[in-house]
């Protein structure tokens, strides 16, 4: 067994790499960060850390195919609550490594993503839980949760863009 | 099922020519103000309208406090097991008694001045009981005060604002035939799974309501969602959109019935869903076949069913059961809850297929419903040049002998019964 070797430095270089990907609407090299397992999940508002998709209806719960149809469809002008894109800023902080090996490890940030469009502006807030693990010496996303720290999406009206 | 459309008068929102065959709503209807105050003295406290499921308050002491109609309401189960609506307002000074949002209480507490009630609404304890006449109590003065009328209809709970009007079974009308659709599908009964979807959108509500059965807009707006099922090996079946059948339901309620290439749990699979999926559908649909009869079942197994109750329910039974309601915030903004029905006993395999299905169409972070709220805000946007054009066109397929889905005979249905409620007393 492998130990861990990421440093929170190293992690704190991705997660804003990351950050930049999809701020910039690079979202095929966005996906290319993800593991072919992967999963990405939004649970719904105020959920805990132990929701599963299997049993509480989520905002978003894919597998990596249908991940992949994402990141498609909100590319294409079809994608309409995306077309024009918005404008999006994502600032992440509070990141930790929770422990695991490089071929299994996890961590933590919090996040505030801002989004604009057509003249309003929504704000989400809330942290990311990360399964990650080190390919070929790359960092790489097995699983990651993007929980909303709100109430509900009263204010956001909906989860349109990658968190 | 009559399924003949019947003419109405015009009045000052609604405008139906049927020599022309036109069928126009004013886009006043969906900005003003004063329409929405309207609304909410002649439609929405003259409605039944959806408060919850009784799965969601299984056990005695289980309460969800929630707004409805713009109401803060409880919803509860006493330690005898009845089902209660209170409203969420402690009857000394107004504080709502009751701030967490689900749970398991022995009652409520106004933490104001710490009246405290049990789960019938009675109040049990206040500070200085003493210096309150002897009589101050009698006839439930100062306990919470119960909805005017709460009803239930096969698990499915509803509130009247007023005490007295027409039963439930009565409103709901034809609508009952389609709530059993979904409620057969499981004998050991059907509950709401947890996770509810609170969101909003910049529109009218009434948008909501045309949108939820609106068959014409399906393939323009979802693309992109088709694509995404056709890109799963086996995500569909070869059943092409059908033009299905338009129901008029009564009351202003109204269906589409049809066939569709998605998945449905109950029970039609996909070959994306395996050998389990196939082996666990085949079992549900030959239990609906002993149940009810091959017609029956094919109908209830087969065919997806958009549904609006009027005023504000929506019970759509396509890929996954999705129950939604909605109340206006202002004229231009309406709050949604949205929830997913599923059998008791269902299998663990098949609850997280459903799941996964329900949310590559619906839902916040769906493949299709972020397009539709976008679709109903550009409207409310479109809407500021009223005075410059001012009307809304639902005259599709209006002298169709036959409706099809993608006609707009649903929303008309609405429509009628929305100008009658808005003019009655003009008439």
């Amino acid at each position: 067994m492998s130990a861990l070797t990421v440093s929170r430095a190293e992690l704190e270089d991705f997660f804003f790499a990351e950050a930049a990907l999809l701020d910039a609407w690079k979202l095929q090299e966005w996906l290319a960060l993800f593991t072919e397992d992967a999963r990405y999940l939004v649970p719904p508002a105020g959920a805990g850390d132990d929701a599963d998709p299997a049993t509480t209806l989520f905002y978003v719960a894919d597998d990596h195919h249908r991940l992949s149809e994402r990141v498609k469809r909100l590319l294409k002008p079809s994608a309409h609550c995306e077309f024009p894109h918005s404008r999006c800023r994502r600032m992440i902080s509070n990141v930790r490594v929770l422990g695991g090996t490089d071929d299994a490890f996890k961590a933590t940030s919090n996040y505030v993503t801002w989004r604009s469009k057509m003249g309003e502006t929504q704000n989400y807030f809330g942290h990311h839980l990360y399964e990650l693990r080190k390919v070929d010496g790359a960092i790489r996303i097995s699983k990651k949760t993007s929980f909303i720290d709100a109430d509900d999406l009263r204010e956001q009206n909906k989860v349109s863009i990658i968190l | 099922m009559n399924v003949r459309e019947i003419a109405t008068r015009g009045s000052r929102y609604v405008l139906e020519d049927r020599q022309a065959g036109t069928f126009k709503v004013s886009r006043r209807a969906f900005v003003e103000e004063s329409v929405l105050e309207e609304e909410r003295r002649k439609i929405f406290d003259r409605s039944w309208l959806y408060l919850g499921h009784a799965s969601e308050i299984s056990s005695p002491g289980d309460f969800i406090s929630r707004n409805v109609g713009g109401r803060e309401l409880i919803f509860s189960r006493g330690k005898d097991a009845t089902v209660r609506a209170f409203y969420n307002t402690c009857p000394h000074r107004g504080a709502m008694v009751c701030r967490e949002r689900q749970g398991n209480t022995g009652g409520f507490r106004c933490f104001y001045h710490s009246w405290a009630f049990n789960l019938e609404g009675k109040l049990i304890a206040r500070p200085g009981d003493t210096e309150y006449a002897s009589g101050s109590r009698a006839n439930g003065a100062h306990d919470l005060v119960p909805v005017g009328q709460l009803e239930e209809y096969r698990g499915l709970f509803f509130v009247h604002f007023q005490s007295r009007s027409e039963s439930l079974i009565d409103y709901l009308a034809g609508a009952r035939e389609f709530i059993d659709l979904i409620m057969d599908q499981s004998e050991a009964g059907m509950e709401i799974v947890g996770g509810t979807q609170e969101y909003s959108v910049e529109s009218n509500w009434k948008l909501l309501c045309e949108n939820s059965y609106d068959g014409y807009h399906g393939i323009p707006t979802h693309s992109s969602y088709f694509d995404y099922l056709q890109s799963r090996a086996g995500g569909l079946v070869t059943r092409n959109l059908s033009t299905g059948q338009v129901f008029d339901l009564g009351k202003g309620h109204a269906a589409v019935e049809y066939a569709a290439p998605w998945g449905r749990p109950v029970a039609l699979p996909v070959p994306a869903w395996g050998e389990t999926g196939e082996r666990e559908t085949t079992a549900i649909r030959a239990r609906l076949v002993e149940r009810f009869g091959p017609e029956r079942a094919e109908r209830i197994t087969g065919l997806n069913r958009n549904m609006v109750i009027f005023p504000n329910l929506v019970l759509n039974d396509i890929m996954a059961i999705t129950v939604r309601t909605f109340f206006p915030d202002g004229a231009g903004r309406n709050l949604i809850n949205a929830w997913t029905l599923a059998p008791k006993d269902e299998s663990a395999s098949m609850r997280e297929l459903r799941l996964f299905n329900f949310l590559e169409f619906l839902g916040p972070g769906g493949f299709a419903t972020p397009d539709d709220c976008e679709a109903l805000a550009l409207c409310q946007r479109g809407y500021s040049n009223l005075a410059g054009a001012g009307w809304n066109d639902i005259s599709k397929g209006l002298l169709n002998p036959a409706p099809r889905i993608d006609d707009e005979m649903q929303m008309r249905v609405f429509w009628r019964e929305w100008d009658r409620r808005m003019t009655e007393d003009e008439a």
